[in-house]
């Protein structure tokens, strides 16, 4: 199998640089990265891809058993490392995507060599003695939301956004494409995601791993990024003035210190 | 409206009338306008801190103005849901874009109630190309938010019907292919000093057919036989079809005769549909054949019950019927008279037997030209000679030519002594 063009991989930046895969969460695709991609690139060779079921990724290859479990992301972001033959390649993973890249350096740890969690969340749902920010009923209200909400989404639409990896020019037409997934397999995604609990694998981490949070994150509220932090060992926790879920676009500019500042800190 | 610079003299009053509304209209302030219009307007900062709120949009909220501006974000306005999509969404979708519209979210209303409504907003930019703030409008969509719900409620049904209809479909196929196989071998048996061929054509969607034959040892020495039609077709004439098959088979181990067979064949039929309301009989030719291992011929010896006759291929090139006239369609009376024949092949010879699916396909527009046996006896003479397997292969091939033509089951089964090898 094709892994590039099933996860439609970009390779960009310098090729002599040290590598750092940027992985998308759940919502939109590695269009979120546009802002700190360029932050990147002069220092590092930059990996991005679509997970199965997101962006331009070959709905083909969606199968709703392997990505019922967060699991079946991880052997995603392997499979895309192996492809490319990666070694100690620093994953940067955003919400979900962080607690996909601990279980990815679980599955490859010489692929892996560090982790950056952007935003990132072991568990959603409130439990005994810890808060997630969220009830079920909560998570089945977003998932009515994705089902009212097809941004732009078509079945005649549906090849033009996710088969033509090479070409994009047909996908840049589409208002909202960058959010644009098969409601099927974005209701697999959202609840993969927010009814995961991945706060056992935390302590597992045996890589050098950025926690980066916002001061006000309504998904990953700062006790969680405590939480996160304090289950990793040797893990590092920067609170970044931003607010939202997706400081790499709106705090661009202090995400991406804080990353490069941790990327130059490993070599 | 094209105005001219001489107004018209009989147009005079009705200008009048217009321009006082006009007027009217033009109290109508940008400021009242904004605040009274019949969608919710909102400004916010960048981080979503609300910096201005139209008078509507409060009121659908049920929020005082103090409360809300500088106090509140356009998220905190959502629902849960509404903020996990705004979050995973609306707000990178915005940031990536810098504006997005007619994303249908739900806003809490004071009191705990909640209203559907359609969010589009836009990034207003400084000359620096900096973001400044937001816009947002906001449109009451409970309307056609309810009339969306009663479609997604339906494509939801139609949904479930379908996987429904698919479990259905692949379970009854299960059960089909295991029924199939009562009707039909998968393969012939091999019959030493013997080729066998033969090949099913079904005119029924579910493959179940009312043509049948099979070829299966009896003694030491010699094997069975046989083929035949059953009335009808579809899975009625199926039910009957197996029937057939396995009475003929017991018949023939107790007893290969096959004036034997057949009658125990006929009793079984007519008793078990006799009376039922639904007469079920058939046509069928039963035979045994006892190959020679010495001089490598075949001892044919067949009864035929109401079936058209066998055809004999020999090696030399010619073709004939083995007539077996008068012959009774088995099941109909309690006790039937059925026709024998023998012979014999030679090395080279093969013995055909069909159903009438062959000789009726229509070769024309109407049921008026037939295939018929004259061309089927002439066929034959052309493939005299030939293997059962190519004898058979040639059948299937004019069969596929017919077309819409061949609408009845049709069931081919070819025996040959096999040519000495040179």
């Amino acid at each position: 199998m094709d892994i590039e063009r099933r996860n439609n991989v970009t390779v960009t930046g310098n090729p002599q640089g040290p590598t750092v895969v940027l992985a998308h969460g759940f919502g939109c695709d590695q269009n979120m990265w546009r802002l700190t991609v360029p932050a990147l690139a002069e220092d590092y060779r930059v990996v991005l891809f679509d997970y199965v079921g997101s962006g331009r990724s070959d709905p083909a290859a969606f199968s709703e058993d392997r990505y019922a479990t967060l699991d079946g992301y991880a052997h995603d972001a392997v499979e895309v490392c192996d492809a490319l033959d990666l070694r100690g390649a620093v994953f940067v993973g955003h919400s979900v995507s962080a607690m996909i890249g601990v279980l990815a350096a679980g599955l490859a740890p010489e692929r892996i060599g560090a982790l950056v969690m952007v935003a990132p969340s072991p568990r959603y749902i409130d439990d005994d003695g810890y808060r997630g920010g969220f009830s079920a009923p909560d998570i089945d209200e977003l998932l009515a939301s994705l089902e009212s909400n097809y941004l732009g989404w078509s079945a005649a639409m549906a090849p033009v956004i996710m088969g033509n990896a090479d070409r994009p020019e047909l996908g840049e037409e589409l208002k909202n494409s960058f959010c644009a997934t098969d409601p099927d397999m974005a209701r697999v995604f959202a609840r993969t995601t927010f009814l995961s609990d991945s706060r056992n694998d935390l302590k597992s981490v045996r890589v050098p791993t950025l926690v980066l949070e916002c001061t006000q994150d309504v998904i990953a509220p700062r006790e969680v990024g405590a939480f996160v932090h304090q289950a990793i060992p040797g893990s590092e926790l920067v609170t970044l003035d931003a607010t939202g879920h997706c400081p790499h676009l709106s705090a661009p500019a202090a995400t991406n210190e804080a990353i490069a500042g941790f990327l130059a800190g490993l070599r | 409206m094209c105005r001219t610079g001489q107004p018209d003299p009989h147009d005079a009053g009705d200008e009048q009338t217009s321009d006082a509304a006009f007027a009217a209209l033009l109290e109508d302030s940008a400021e009242e306008l904004y605040e009274s219009a019949p969608c919710g307007y909102l400004s916010t900062l960048m981080d979503g801190t609300i910096a201005k709120v139209n008078t509507t949009l409060l009121g659908w909220l049920g929020l005082e103005r103090a409360a809300v501006v500088g106090r509140m974000r356009f998220p905190d306005l959502l629902t849960v849901g509404g903020k996990l999509y705004h979050e995973t969404h609306f707000a990178p979708l915005l940031r990536m874009q810098g504006e997005i519209g007619g994303i249908a979210l739900e806003v809490k209303r004071a009191g705990g109630a909640r209203m559907p409504v359609l969010v589009s907003s836009v990034v207003k930019h400084g000359d620096a190309g900096e973001p400044l703030l937001i816009r947002t409008t906001v449109f009451d969509a409970r309307d056609r938010r309810a009339y969306e719900e009663e479609l997604l409620r339906g494509r939801k049904a139609a949904e479930e019907a379908r996987k429904q209809a698919e479990a259905d479909r692949a379970r009854l196929q299960e059960a089909l292919a295991v029924l199939q196989q009562s009707l039909l071998p998968a393969t012939l048996p091999p019959v030493p000093g013997v080729e066998t061929a033969a090949h099913y054509h079904t005119a029924s969607p579910d493959r179940l057919g009312g043509d049948f034959y099979d070829v299966f040892p009896v003694d030491g020495k010699r094997f069975a036989f046989f083929l035949g039609d059953v009335c009808g077709k579809g899975p009625q004439a199926a039910a009957v079809t197996s029937l057939t098959r396995y009475t003929l088979r017991a018949a023939a181990l107790h007893d290969p005769d096959p004036v034997s067979a057949l009658s125990t064949l006929n009793k079984v039929l007519h008793e078990r549909y006799t009376g039922s309301g639904d007469p079920r009989y058939c046509t069928a030719v039963f035979g045994t054949l006892e190959p020679d291992p010495v001089t490598g011929q075949v001892a044919i010896h067949l009864a035929s019950g109401g079936h058209p006759p066998v055809l004999v291929l020999r090696a030399d090139g010619t073709a004939d019927f083995l007539p077996t006239p008068g012959g009774l369609l088995v099941g109909v009376l309690p006790s039937a008279r059925f026709v024998t024949a023998t012979t014999c092949l030679a090395p080279g010879d093969t013995l055909l037997l069909y159903t009438d699916g062959l000789t009726e396909a229509r070769t024309g527009q109407d049921r008026t030209s037939l295939y018929g046996d004259e061309a089927l006896l002439a066929f034959a003479a052309r493939h005299a000679g030939k293997s059962p397997t190519d004898v058979i292969q040639a059948l299937t091939d004019l069969l596929d030519g017919f077309g819409a033509g061949l609408d009845d089951d049709t069931a081919l089964l070819a025996l040959g002594a096999p040519a000495p090898t040179l």
